[in-house]
């Protein structure tokens, strides 16, 4: 029910066509002029947005064994958010992600290093893996590696480099270019 | 417990780098978090040396895969050595730019320098600790992505060409180092170095000289061979002066260990190398004579970093054990004299604003007499005068192409004296003008504002220039560990048997 | 370790196209350069593991697995090509705002010292950055 009834704060000074939206589907899609929005994109973008994420959580939890990883799923859940990007603009980035990108990376860098160096506080060499089989109260077995702990290191190091190539690329050098 | 010694040096400066990152918006943590975790690589590395020194070499295999499978970090005498000097240089050029606040050329002091810095510091260490050649690759592209942001952070409309120059030849020299590993694997089937010298052995002898080259046209590339120089005089002096010493000191000079380690443990060459020798006798000689031709000290300075490293081929050319000790010592010499240098001219050009000898107001040994005493001993030093760190290296090189039994031995030799002749006259051309001279003032750099030099900056000068000096007053015990160090390195088969055999 | 032929002849297309493209003047005839000699790298890496199978290890068979080592290569590879060749970009991208134009000019400095007067005493003639090559 997107265009039920026209919107009451909006007074039709401002220029739309019939497929600007009238909702809002994304954080700061408003911000951006009406001209340029499309009702389809960001519906679908609403929908597809926390599929995309989801698919990024099951390659990261697949990757030891399956197809997936940290560095799959750290690209793809960047994905979701170029996607936001592509159609809401830099400013439903920033409103999407209230972290620094970088902070991100940096977390993923540390996960990643401390799990390296963690076996050596166990006799073990540096980098060794451990695994353990968790019996769940329903019956079922989860194979835990201590990998996933490095691939969750990696997928956040991934995510926060694109989270912050998209800051960096698409919005800095728009913003550096009007100071010129 | 010796495994986490050979852990550290690469993997505590990046976990520091990922805290440098989240809290990059406290100035002041940042500061602590790098100056510790560099301090603790240092500490790391002298007691590295000391067990490698002792025991022999060091392997630790990650995550427990025997070799040649998995990746493996090997420190012997040699690595322990570069190690060592790697973590004191690292250490002081941050204070340095600590005291600096990387405000050269205008630019204002961000956030990045530090996370950056720190991710240049473990490619540096883990390029000296890897047992093979993928490893090698990786280490080398964490060092020069690192080195490409320090290099284009914020930089201006005159310099965004050169940034760009330095950008595209390391790319260049990093793509064929893929096709040198692709075709090395296709050959063996193994990357693992100690590994590779077995395999490689049955393979012909016309393919193993083509790989050989292949990677000393790689290294080439990266150590600023002649003629594969060209883009290093014109990069390295637009970076700020830290920066410009740290590529200077340690960037180059991993390239010359990778050549040692590599050369002599996979490709194993038993007698000397003359397209080595003639490729260190181009390079010292037109370094040498490229410095003598510039009028921007930095430049006049990178050429000579240029010339060094044909000393340092020419000790590896040979082949020999006195040849080795020589380059093992030269380099130790070179990256601390060579930084050194890097830093004393930068405190030059912030205190006149001018990095041009033309525009050089001159007298600056009234105003700055321990700027000038540093210069002179570093200068000194460089050119190889005795009694210093220079002349030590330089002999033992001498003796070593003096013993080779070939024209070419001689003759480089020969060269070598003079291209040190020819250091002293550049040197001393920068020495005369611009802390003698007498006023040839012109407009100083607009971006090279002169700003206030920090006693943490001299003292970080200081450091630098008197680790030359101390190396000379420690000759004795130096010698003789460069001579274990080389001795070690030319013996493959202790290495192999070091990395391969043994428990798991 | 029979060799396939049309990764030969892809091999040898990407690389003779891209240095050739490194060769010249426009930087972002460059840039594609790099960007070819990239993937004809990664290639050659998977070229080298030899077809799926056949592991290049000898003496190591493994039936109708294809040897893992040159993808986890050619995987770092491409990471780094990657994230250099944006870094590369953004650059690329500055360095047109800066200057304007994307062609690769000879060093300042060089044309400087090349054009500079016997006399030291006259100062060097200043060289705008977008002064021709001759």
């Amino acid at each position: 029910m997107a265009n039920s009834e026209p919107d009451a704060a909006d007074t039709g000074v401002r220029v739309e066509d019939r497929d600007t939206p009238r909702q809002p589907w994304l954080l700061a899609a408003e911000d951006q002029p009406p001209l340029r929005r499309a009702l389809v994109l960001e519906v679908t973008t609403r929908a597809v947005f926390p599929t995309v994420l989801l698919l990024s959580v099951h390659l990261l939890f697949a990757g030891h064994y399956h197809l997936g990883g940290g560095f799959a799923g750290g690209l793809v859940a960047g994905l979701a958010f170029v996607l936001r990007y592509a159609v809401a603009g830099s400013g439903e980035l920033s409103a999407a992600v209230r972290v620094r990108p970088l902070a991100l990376t940096g977390v993923g860098l540390g996960i990643v290093t401390v799990v390296a160096l963690l076996p050596a506080a166990f006799g073990a060499p540096v980098l060794a893996s451990g695994k353990a089989t968790l019996h769940t109260p329903w019956g079922s077995e989860v194979a835990l590696s201590s990998n996933l702990a490095l691939d969750i290191g990696v997928y956040l190091l991934i995510l926060g480099a694109v989270l912050d190539l998209l800051r960096t690329l698409g919005a800095g050098v728009r913003t550096w270019e009007e100071e010129e | 417990m010796t495994g986490l010694l050979v852990a550290i040096p690469p993997l505590l400066p990046l976990l520091a780098a990922g805290l440098a990152l989240l809290v990059s918006r406290i100035r002041h943590a940042q500061r602590v978090i790098s100056g510790v975790a560099l301090g603790a690589v240092l500490v790391d590395a002298a007691v590295l040396l000391a067990v490698v020194d002792s025991q022999g070499a060091v392997v630790l295999r990650l995550g427990g895969y025997q070799p040649p499978a998995g990746i493996t970090l090997v420190a012997d005498r040699l690595s322990a050595l570069m190690l060592l000097v790697s973590a004191v240089v690292t250490l002081v050029v941050m204070l340095y730019a600590l005291g600096q606040r990387v405000t050269d050329h205008g630019r204002t002091a961000t956030t990045s320098f530090h996370p950056v810095y720190l991710v240049l510091s473990a490619g540096v260490m883990l390029a000296y600790l890897t047992g093979d050649l993928f490893t090698l690759f990786v280490a080398f592209e964490l060092m020069l992505t690192a080195s490409y942001v320090l290099i284009t952070r914020d930089v201006t409309a005159d310099r965004v060409r050169a940034a760009m120059t330095y950008v595209i030849t390391g790319l260049t020299s990093t793509l064929l180092l893929i096709t040198l590993i692709a075709l090395v694997y296709a050959a063996t089937g193994t990357v693992n170095l100690a590994d590779l010298g077995e395999k490689l052995a049955g393979v012909d002898p016309e393919l193993r000289g083509a790989l050989s080259l292949l990677f000393l046209t790689v290294i080439g590339i990266k150590a600023a061979i002649v003629p594969l120089h060209f883009w290093l005089p014109d990069s390295y002096p637009i970076a700020p002066a830290p920066i410009t010493a740290v590529f200077a000191g340690l960037l180059t000079k991993v390239g010359v260990y990778a050549l040692i380690r590599v050369q002599t443990a996979v490709f194993a060459h038993q007698d000397v190398w003359h397209v080595l020798l003639v490729a260190a006798l181009i390079t010292m000689l037109l370094g040498a004579l490229g410095a003598v031709a510039q009028d921007d000290v930095n430049r006049m300075l990178s050429f000579l970093l240029v010339s060094h490293i044909g000393f340092m081929l020419f000790g590896l050319g040979l082949f020999s054990k006195a040849g080795l000790t020589g380059t093992i010592l030269y380099a130790l010499h070179h990256i601390t004299v060579q930084a050194g240098l890097f830093l004393v001219l930068g405190l030059v050009a912030r205190h006149t604003g001018a990095t041009s000898l033309r525009r050089m107001p001159g007298g600056m040994a009234r105003q700055r007499p321990w700027l000038a005493v540093l210069f002179a001993i570093g200068a000194v030093n460089l050119a190889g005068l005795p009694p210093l760190s220079g002349f030590l290296a330089k002999v033992t090189l001498l003796r070593g192409g003096a013993a080779s039994d070939t024209e070419m031995g001689v003759v480089l030799a020969g060269a070598a004296v003079v291209t040190s002749f020819v250091t002293l006259y550049a040197l001393a051309r920068v020495w005369v003008i611009a802390f003698w001279g007498t006023g040839r003032e012109g407009p100083p750099d607009a971006d090279r504002s002169g700003g206030e030099l920090s006693p943490v900056m001299t003292t970080a000068c200081a450091v630098l220039i008197g680790a030359g000096v101390a190396m000379a007053a420690f000759a004795a015990p130096l010698s003789a560990v460069a001579d274990r160090a080389a001795t070690h390195v030319l013996d493959v088969t202790s290495y192999r048997s070091a990395v391969l055999g043994g428990e798991p | 370790m029979p060799i396939n032929l049309t990764l030969v002849v892809a091999l040898a297309v990407l690389y003779g196209a891209g240095f050739y493209l490194l060769m010249q003047r426009s930087l972002m005839r460059v840039l594609l350069g790099i960007v070819l000699v990239g993937h004809g790298a990664n290639l050659f890496l998977q070229a080298a593991g030899g077809p799926a199978g056949e592991p290049a290890k000898a003496g190591k068979g493994l039936d109708a697995v294809s040897d893992p080592l040159p993808q986890a290569m050619a995987l770092t590879a491409i990471v780094i090509t990657f994230a250099v060749t944006a870094l590369l970009l953004a650059l690329a991208y500055r360095s047109s705002v800066l200057l304007n134009d994307d062609e690769v000019q000879d060093d300042v400095e060089d044309r400087r010292l090349r054009q500079a007067p016997e006399s030291e005493d006259e100062p060097a003639s200043v060289i705008s950055l977008r002064e021709g090559d001759q």
